[in-house]
């Protein structure tokens, strides 16, 4: 039963597509707040590489350890955000080129890779790792048991996270006014909102989450450091974040169905059905392009939630 | 680095038992001493003591396993009008792959070591197989280097070409098929060590369930899965491996995922060919499952589930043959070496391999040593029911380079490519 194909597909997607998520969501703060991040593939890659460090040179206990980890990677992803929200909020650069910057700088060819080497990162593989967990002794359950008791703790912190994020947007006076900086800065400036300080922080906020992200992938999915290891992700999750409509819980399903494209190909390959790993590996990528060209349409801008001033930097005495 | 002393004794042993197989096989003699002390003079990085043979480095470098391409190969010099012999080495990963790549830079310190000022080497790593190769050997002959090693096979025809272009530098490919007058090619009898690594993992078997996870569907690669799926079945009669192909040397987070799916379909034991990185070995352990692994020995690692593994010493060629350049007497030609003179070893045993299994896998080690690929010997059918060699017969070492089938035991076919 266990071993049911789409109990092992749905298994695979949900934890091949977290750290999809928490980039995606950090894409949804940073995005809510009018900046576009093209960095995030960078950011990831930077949490990666520090979250790794930290597992192998953090003592005390392997949990404790692990959480440093968790947070040192975040607040890498944090500060690789940092200079991008300088760059876009307060120098008011090309928000465009200005992400596109941050990958190339940090990304795989960049600093990720110049820190794993300095640091001797790769050297050795991860021991103290974000696990599989077996929650309630449920893991071999049959079906919900690899699919929802077999995940490790960041999806289930993922999980909490989607109902957190849609309450803060939604339901708050602090998400009301980040969606207003998003749309209409001008406005929210009118209104006593400090546009600054909104897109600093969610900003800096999406830039932790993409090194969450990262962290999961030096942690999680293979506890080794490579170069270059997120091969892609950051763009998938930038593509998320329109898929998802800027909104958290569509954004989770988008995740898991991106994950289990992911997976596809070595769990047929397994099951030796005939199929072309070459266009199997190239769906995601595919699918990036069908999402962004169907959204990107009038009507989906219209209707659909892109934030209004995404993009453009504010600037006070241009009206 | 790893346990380099018990590696140490077993090529110590290997080239004892080296010395006598050639003894008996009356091959020319005069080559003997030269070809035996080169393994033992390359461990003189690996040791923290300079071994007794450093001063005496494979004179006349004359390489057991080495035939120049053509009786009236030309010799060529390669040798610099000043300063020391500068050689580079071409790396398709990065250095610290954790298998590879990495297993090609020890052995270019190896040889540095060994030289010492005499050769000088350098590397590029993470180099992709494709138009860059031809770049990078044109800045690194720019810079001087008059010996380029290549180390994936994809960067032959780069290599070729530059070859061509460049009459005066030698050029030292691994893993290929293609030679000219500055061309060769060098390699070794892997499949000898992935049958014994092979044997590890049948017997490692409950279910008769063994998954492996492969590269690219080439003779190398299909050698080697062939010989380690012959080798679970010598310890284990009626398993069968399911062979997941990734389509590339070097992508851990996807060799992991391929694993993990031969976990998920119920594969108890698994292993890899023609992969770069431990990522198998890590979705072994987090699953608990025991792993042969290839190209290093990962026992220090990943200790709780290691079998065993093909590993691979490429300065037992290098040495001898930068030897030949700094004596003027280089050639080109092909090199295949084996448990013999120590090119390719069998990684140290983990707890998981029986003492039982240890006896016979020494058996075997023993007649592979005396008779490289005679593993290979029919009756052999593919896994299509197809015979492929009658009882008695072996392949020629053109048709094991060239192999093109799946023997019977694998599941699954050769993907198209």
């Amino acid at each position: 039963m266990n071993s049911n194909i789409f109990v092992i597909i749905a298994s695979s997607a949900i934890f091949y597509g977290t750290p999809l998520f928490f980039a995606a969501l950090g894409g949804i703060f940073t995005e809510r707040s009018g900046v576009l991040n093209l960095g995030v593939e960078g950011t990831m890659l930077l949490g990666g590489v520090s979250g790794a460090w930290a597992s192998q040179h953090v003592p005390g206990s392997a949990w404790f350890t692990v959480l440093a980890a968790i947070i040192i990677g975040m607040a890498a992803g944090a500060l690789t955000s940092t200079l991008l929200a300088i760059l876009c909020v307060t120098l008011r650069t090309n928000q465009t080129v200005a992400g596109l910057a941050i990958t190339i700088f940090a990304g795989g060819v960049g600093l990720s890779s110049y820190f794993a080497n300095i640091w001797k990162v790769a050297e050795a593989p991860v021991d103290r790792q974000v696990r599989r967990l077996d929650v309630f002794g449920w893991a071999d359950a049959p079906v919900v048991g690899p699919i929802l008791f077999n995940q490790t703790i960041l999806t289930y912190l993922s999980w909490v996270l989607v109902v957190l994020a849609s309450v803060y947007l939604f339901r708050t006076r602090f998400g009301l006014q980040l969606r207003a900086v998003g749309e209409s800065p001008q406005t929210a400036d009118a209104m006593g909102i400090n546009v600054v300080k909104y897109r600093y922080l969610h900003t800096i906020l999406g830039g932790a989450l993409a090194g969450l992200g990262g962290v999961y992938y030096s942690l999680a999915i293979v506890p080794t450091w490579v170069d270059g290891m997120t091969k892609g992700a950051g763009w998938i999750a930038i593509a998320l974040v329109i898929f998802g409509f800027w909104r958290p819980s569509i954004t989770l399903i988008g995740a898991y169905l991106f994950g289990a494209l992911q997976s596809l190909s070595s769990t047929l390959k397994a099951r030796n059905v005939q199929v072309s790993g070459d266009v199997l590996d190239a769906l995601p990528f595919f699918m990036t392009i069908v999402v962004l060209v169907l959204v990107s349409t009038r009507f989906a801008h219209r209707r659909l939630g892109a934030p209004a001033a995404l993009g453009f930097p504010y600037e006070r005495e241009e009206r | 680095m790893l346990s380099k002393t018990r590696g140490s004794l077993g090529l110590a042993l290997v080239a004892a038992l080296g010395i006598g197989l050639v003894a008996c096989g009356g091959d020319d003699e005069s080559s003997e001493p030269a070809a035996t002390k080169a393994p033992a003079a390359s461990e003189a990085p690996a040791g923290s003591d300079a071994p007794a043979g450093t001063d005496a480095p494979a004179q006349g470098a004359t390489l057991a396993n080495f035939t120049p391409w053509s009786a009236d190969a030309p010799v060529i010099d390669c040798r610099p009008e000043e300063g020391p012999l500068k050689a580079a080495w071409i790396y398709v990963g990065p250095t610290n792959d954790g298998g590879w790549t990495q297993q090609h830079d020890v052995s270019r310190q190896a040889v540095q070591d060994h030289f010492g000022g005499a050769v000088e080497t350098t590397y590029k790593e993470n180099v992709p197989e494709g138009p860059q190769v031809l770049q990078t050997i044109e800045d690194l002959i720019a810079d001087g280097n008059t010996v380029i090693f290549g180390t994936s096979f994809g960067f032959q025809d780069a290599f070729v070409e530059a070859a061509e272009a460049h009459p005066d530098v030698c050029f030292e490919f691994a893993t290929g098929f293609k030679g000219s007058d500055n061309l060769s090619q060098f390699y070794g009898a892997a499949e000898d060590t992935d049958f014994l690594a092979g044997m590890a993992a049948g017997a490692a078997s409950a279910t008769g369930k063994l998954g492996m996870v492969a590269s690219f569907p080439i003779g190398e690669v299909l050698r080697g899965v062939n010989a380690w799926t012959m080798g679970a079945r010598m310890m284990n009669p009626d398993s069968t491996v399911n062979v997941v192909w990734v389509n590339s040397w070097f992508d851990p987070p996807n060799e992991r995922k391929a694993a993990e799916a031969l976990i998920a379909e119920g594969v108890d034991v698994l292993g890899q060919k023609g992969i770069d990185s431990p990522a198998t070995g890590d979705a072994a352990k987090a699953a608990g499952v025991p792993w042969a692994g290839y190209n290093a020995d990962q026992s220090a690692n990943y200790g709780d589930v290691w079998l065993t593994a093909t590993a691979y010493d490429w300065s037992i060629y290098q040495i001898p043959r930068l030897q030949a350049i700094l004596d003027g007497a280089w050639v080109a030609g092909n090199y295949y070496g084996n448990l013999s003179d120590g090119f390719v070893t069998l990684a140290s045993f983990g707890d998981l391999v029986s003492e039982e299994t240890r006896a016979a896998i020494a058996a075997e080690l023993e007649k592979l040593t005396a008779t490289p690929g005679s593993q290979f010997t029919g009756p052999i059918n593919d896994n299509k029911g197809n015979e492929v060699l009658a009882a008695g017969v072996s392949h020629t070492f053109e048709e094991l380079m060239s192999m093109a089938y799946l023997i019977e035991g694998v599941i699954g076919d050769i993907p198209a490519s």
